[in-house]
């Protein structure tokens, strides 16, 4: 079996770059930030979102509302992956009625997570608007689902790996792709 | 590096510390669905709980059925008056029909000892024991757990002593696999005749006088007289227990320190337990309810995502988002 191959699609600088880009068009589409509220997905959305959250407050001198979802408990796949082992903390800040949410994820992929984050977030009230915004989109949907903002879109096959590494969790800022096979070797 | 449960919530003297830990964690978060405006998840949505009771229970039942419909799962209740039990149907017999009625777990309270074994041996669906017997109540034993460790933010190192009738109690079994595997130091007071003969080989102390009891203790867990399981000869009476091993304020005055209270429930105030302790500040007796309804949607949850069959699915692809 050959090796799995790492690369790196993003250094710490490209990262914080991303980062800025999409916190600039989440305003821009938010057409300001009377009514934004960040809501990251466990685990690295939630940083994510932290650090969006942040970069329009020093930007904008305003504080952005935040909060957290687990959306474990709304996976359509227990029966096939098993619980997970520790569920995180889910934290709506104050009621959505009439807000703009703005998911934030750190990888799209086949859309299910973001499926149930919307099925939760349903159970905690009615947003205005709810919009998805991605640090790295690896494309193959299985679902209708697509994001407003994107960081960065990284073509993959279904074997492959996107690891998003943050400061806070892992020690360092990067992402990188883990191909299953290596470039020009046919599975 | 994946901790499971296996197939059925027997007692705790078959988990590992690290399974009893498992549960406590996966607790946390279903604390918060019940704090939600809408108390519901959909994680069970599909699955069919039978409620199994042939004993009486008001508590355990509903607080099964809460975690159970917050899970949002489907849930039927089965008491033995009232049902083809009372008809003399076997136990596994009852459970069988149920079965060929295609449900997915069954929660059992039953007055045998080791009725709940016998029967997830003999059946496909996840059981998990709501007391059986004089042998375990897994699920009271975890809420305590979640609770203590709610409230001194450890297990390990604790004193806790239970009081009263530890003969009758399945409850202190529980409690005493649960809180000796996690290293808590464990006691029981009472009088003889209601502790089972050759209670240390458990690992726990015995204290005779409840004023012993309490100067060594941080938590006394009340266990209730369980004046239905006595034949009589157990005490002279109530009054004489109370009198002796009654959890008063005056005997809780004497302690060196501040004591937390327990009690499983239903309580017999004025037997067991002073009315004053109950409703005091340090009685965590309500927090024990509120946790039990959180403990019992984590062991639902892991049990039912727990099939071997779905581990062995989920190894040969399926990988997560």
């Amino acid at each position: 079996m050959p090796r799995p191959d790492r690369s790196t699609i993003l250094d710490a600088r490209a990262l914080s770059r991303a980062l800025e880009h999409m916190a600039v068009a989440i305003v821009k589409l938010a057409h300001g930030t009377d009514h934004l509220v960040l809501i990251g997905i466990q685990r690295r959305g939630v940083e994510l979102a932290e650090r969006i959250a942040k970069l329009i407050e020093t930007d904008r001198h305003v504080t952005i509302p935040r909060g957290a979802l687990d959306i474990t408990l709304y996976r359509d796949d227990l029966e096939t992956i098993g619980p997970k082992p520790v569920i995180g903390a889910t934290h709506i800040p104050g009621d959505l009625a009439g807000k703009h949410v703005v998911i934030v994820d750190d990888v799209l992929y086949t859309g299910r997570t973001v499926r149930a984050a919307l099925d939760e977030l349903a159970d905690f009230g009615r947003p205005k608007r709810i919009s998805l915004c991605v640090l790295i989109d690896r494309g193959l949907r299985e679902l209708p689902i697509q994001a407003d903002i994107v960081g960065q879109v990284v073509p993959t096959n279904p074997g492959d790996r996107v690891d998003v590494l943050v400061k806070e969790l892992d020690g360092r800022d990067e992402v990188d792709l883990i191909r299953a096979v290596p470039k020009g070797v046919t599975a | 590096m994946t901790v499971g449960l296996g197939k059925d919530l027997v007692g705790l003297a078959a988990l590992s510390p690290e399974q009893i830990t498992l549960i406590l964690d996966t607790a946390e978060p279903f604390k918060d669905v019940s704090e939600r405006p809408i108390k519901k998840v959909p994680a069970l949505r599909g699955k069919t709980i039978v409620n199994l009771f042939f004993e009486d229970s008001t508590r355990t039942r509903i607080s099964f059925e809460f975690a159970e419909k917050r899970l949002s799962a489907d849930t039927v209740n089965v008491t033995s008056s009232g049902s083809s039990v009372s008809k003399g149907e076997t136990l596994v017999d009852t459970a069988k029909n149920l079965e060929a009625m295609r449900i997915d777990m069954v929660v059992m309270r039953h007055y045998s000892s080791g009725a709940a074994e016998f029967l997830g041996n003999r059946i496909r669906s996840n059981v998990i024991n709501a007391g059986d017997g004089k042998h375990e109540h897994p699920t009271q034993a975890l809420l305590d757990l979640l609770t203590l460790r709610d409230k001194f933010g450890r297990i390990a190192g604790l004193k806790v002593c239970l009081v009263g009738d530890v003969l009758h109690s399945r409850v202190a079994r529980s409690n005493i696999w649960g809180l000796t595997k996690l290293g808590a130091a464990v006691a029981v007071c009472g009088p003889r005749s209601l502790l089972p003969r050759g209670v240390e080989a458990l690992g726990v102390t015995v204290f005779e006088h409840v004023e012993d009891a309490i100067q060594w203790c941080d938590v006394l867990n009340v266990l209730r007289l369980q004046l239905e399981r006595m034949e009589g000869g157990f005490i002279p009476s109530l009054r004489e227990y109370y009198r002796v091993f009654g959890v008063t304020v005056e005997r809780l005055e004497k302690a060196a320190r501040e004591i937390t209270i327990m009690h499983p429930g239903p309580m017999n105030r004025g037997v067991e337990i002073d009315s004053r302790v109950a409703d005091g500040p340090h009685s965590v007796i309500l927090d024990q309810v509120t946790n039990g309804v959180a403990v019992r949607m984590a062991v639902l949850y892991l049990l039912a995502g727990g099939k071997p069959e779905l581990a062995d699915a989920a190894k040969r692809g399926a990988a997560p988002d």
